[in-house]
């Protein structure tokens, strides 16, 4: 199902709006991830379209219905909660089975399709136990049986993986792409974690303040931000932002002067910069002191101090150590922001 | 240290620390409580010399045969089947409407918990008005012309009439207490199962409150056991008309401070006692079996 929202208001009271005019559109059996700080209303959306909250004004529609005024017990959808909700007196099976109960499904149809959804998210052997015998990740499974029990047309995470660790998260992200990729149902997941967002997302909100920053792929956000919150969100390590006016000595690549002029702040990506000599270079020869270099993993960060900004990098040689270099930035991943913070200039989208 | 092991000296440090508490409940509630048990089976006894010439059970075959304490049985027992089931569903019902308003919810919490912080006293005088037959409040609606205190038909349903209502009260505050302990998202999420307003009552709310429901239950069956002061109030000193108010406890009293029969009093103490084991044992052995339906777990 499709799912519409349009010109949304909501206000707790007249002086604190939450949203004001937000509108987006999810396509049928789409993954759609709501990716912000908290605090910016992910959850509150997801309370939206599930009926729990009705909107000051505004539009909600399923496919061409509109449901804004609609009792979310006649929405057909299935919601995951972030501490899953599980009904502490009943068992895995009747957890599952509950919204067919409610739906006054004959027990031995129950226990048939309980059984089968257990063996989807693959909890089949736990159907007897209670919840506060299960584990978070077998509970999350729990929970996601349960929202799927009444084969809901859409499908609401809330943050379903925070309370999981690291390694359970990685397992669980997985299954949940999965999941949604065989029953094809329309999966709207709200997170603050942009890893999960980006793993198995086939679309990106990123909102701020209840205002949508920008939507998008994982990739597109990441190459072409639209402005200077989601340059600085996506992306790990932080990209690296210093006031324009510093680096204009530096830069070696013909950039428009109606550019430059309104540029306010410039961000390059980590790995954008580098001691070894780049074709094309935006900028060349920075003066920069190294200050700090560790190993993550695969990766080696790298601290460098230019004038009084600090900024990282990823593509230095390891174990570099001579104390002062100079360092040149590839014009990808390079960004000029104007004095709205919009990007109005990519390094590479001009060659 | 987290990980000391006890030794002599600490275990009497302590009870040294114990000790100011343990003597006073030894001295008044221990130590009572095993001389009145002694003293049921004193046949031949002077109490006021504390002589104790002959025991046996000839106090527990008087109440075998006492008609009077038949009747006590009997009303303490109608007592208790009218007045716990009536003030827990009551008092879940109010709770539940108390829940629900947001407009001077504290005013009328506070309304509901006045009889609790009341006196007996007061509220018999004020309940004697109620109850009057010719000018009472109670008759004027009801449209009859009942005498609740003096005909020996009504008097035990005007004792558990005035019970409930005092006992509600507190009982509001604890329901209010476990409601308030029940997530939101249990509703949301059987909300969004399709549970309707009822549904969300029998599969949410009735199962989590279920622990304040066994404690108000116990707790409810056993003061109502030991009734007593409303009756002395609510009567003015007697037992009702005909005995028809008459319970275990007022017996008790009857038999210690009227009669002067020391230890035919000690002795319905104990057949007192034993009936509360049994019920409350009764009513814990329940709730055990059903832990799961009411708990969700295995105990």
């Amino acid at each position: 199902m499709q799912v519409t929202l349009k010109g949304i208001q909501l206000a707790y009271d007249r002086h604190n709006k939450i949203f004001d005019q937000l509108s987006f559109h999810v396509q049928d059996g789409e993954l759609l991830a709501l990716l912000g700080p908290s605090g910016s209303g992910k959850s509150t959306i997801l309370n939206l379209i599930a009926g729990l909250l009705t909107p000051n004004a505004g539009q909600i529609l399923f496919d061409e219905t509109d449901v804004t005024k609609l009792d979310a017990r006649n929405r057909n959808i299935g919601m995951v909660f972030q501490d899953y909700a599980l009904y502490p007196q009943l068992n895995v099976m009747d957890n599952i089975a509950f919204p067919l109960k409610m739906a006054h499904v004959k027990k031995a149809t129950r226990r048939e399709q309980a059984q089968k959804l257990a063996k989807l998210v693959h909890i089949e052997s736990l159907l007897t136990k209670f919840p506060n015998e299960l584990s978070g990740g077998q509970q999350q499974r729990v929970a996601i049986a349960r929202a799927l029990a009444k084969k809901p047309k859409i499908l609401l995470l809330d943050e379903p993986l925070s309370n999981l660790d690291a390694g359970l998260r990685v397992e669980l992200r997985d299954e949940i792409r999965h999941i949604q990729q065989v029953t094809g149902v329309t999966t709207i997941f709200v997170t603050h974690d942009q890893n999960d967002a980006l793993r198995i997302a086939d679309k990106i909100i990123v909102l701020a303040n209840g205002v949508i920053q920008q939507v998008s792929t994982g990739a597109d956000l990441y190459r072409h931000p639209r402005n200077l919150f989601v340059a600085q969100f996506i992306g790990s390590p932080k990209i690296n932002t210093i006031p324009v006016a510093n680096l204009i000595p530096y830069i070696s690549k013909e950039i428009p002067a109606s550019i430059l002029t309104q540029a306010v702040t410039a961000a390059f990506r980590s790995e954008s910069i580098t001691n070894d000599p780049v074709a094309n270079a935006l900028m060349t020869n920075l003066p920069v002191t190294m200050t700090h270099q560790v190993q993550i993993g695969r990766d080696s960060q790298t601290q460098l101090q230019f004038e009084n900004n600090r900024l990282i990098s990823t593509a230095i040689s390891d174990n570099y150590t001579q104390k002062i270099q100079t360092i040149n930035v590839a014009p990808r991943g390079f960004f000029l922001f104007n004095d709205d913070d919009v990007c109005i200039w990519e390094g590479d989208a001009h060659d | 240290m987290i990980n000391a092991k006890p030794t002599l000296k600490s275990t009497l440090k302590a009870l040294l620390y114990l000790a100011p508490l343990l003597i006073v409940t030894i001295t008044f509630t221990i130590w009572p409580l095993i001389s009145s048990f002694l003293m049921s089976f004193y046949t031949k006894y002077n109490y006021f010399t504390n002589q104790v010439k002959a025991m046996g059970g000839a106090n527990f075959a008087y109440l075998w045969q006492n008609p009077d304490f038949h009747l006590a049985v009997r009303n303490t027992l109608v007592f208790v089947i009218g007045v716990v089931p009536l003030t827990v569903i009551l008092s879940l019902g109010i709770a539940l409407l108390l829940n629900q308003i947001n407009w001077l919810s504290s005013f009328f919490r506070t309304i509901y918990f006045l009889p609790f912080v009341t006196s007996t006293v007061a509220i018999s005088l004020v309940w004697n008005w109620i109850f009057h037959q010719d000018n009472g409040l109670l008759n004027a609606l009801l449209g009859g012309s009942v005498d609740w205190l003096n005909d020996p038909h009504y008097s035990l349903t005007a004792l558990i009439i005035v019970c409930v209502w005092r006992g509600l009260g507190f009982n509001i505050v604890l329901f209010l207490a476990g409601l308030n302990n029940i997530d939101n998202h249990y509703y949301q999420a059987a909300k969004l199962d399709g549970a309707s307003a009822w549904q969300q009552f029998t599969n949410v709310t009735l199962p989590m409150l279920a622990p304040i429901t066994v404690l108000i239950t116990v707790n409810e069956i056993i003061s109502s056991f030991k009734v007593f002061d409303q009756i002395y109030a609510l009567f003015h000193g007697q037992a009702g008309p005909a005995n028809a108010d008459l319970t275990m406890m007022y017996y008790l009293y009857q038999k210690f401070y009227v009669e002067g029969q020391y230890p035919v009093a000690a002795a319905s103490g104990v057949v007192l006692f034993i009936f509360i084991v049994i019920i409350t044992g009764l009513a814990f052995w329940y709730f055990q079996r059903h832990s799961i339906k009411i708990w969700g777990r295995r105990s």
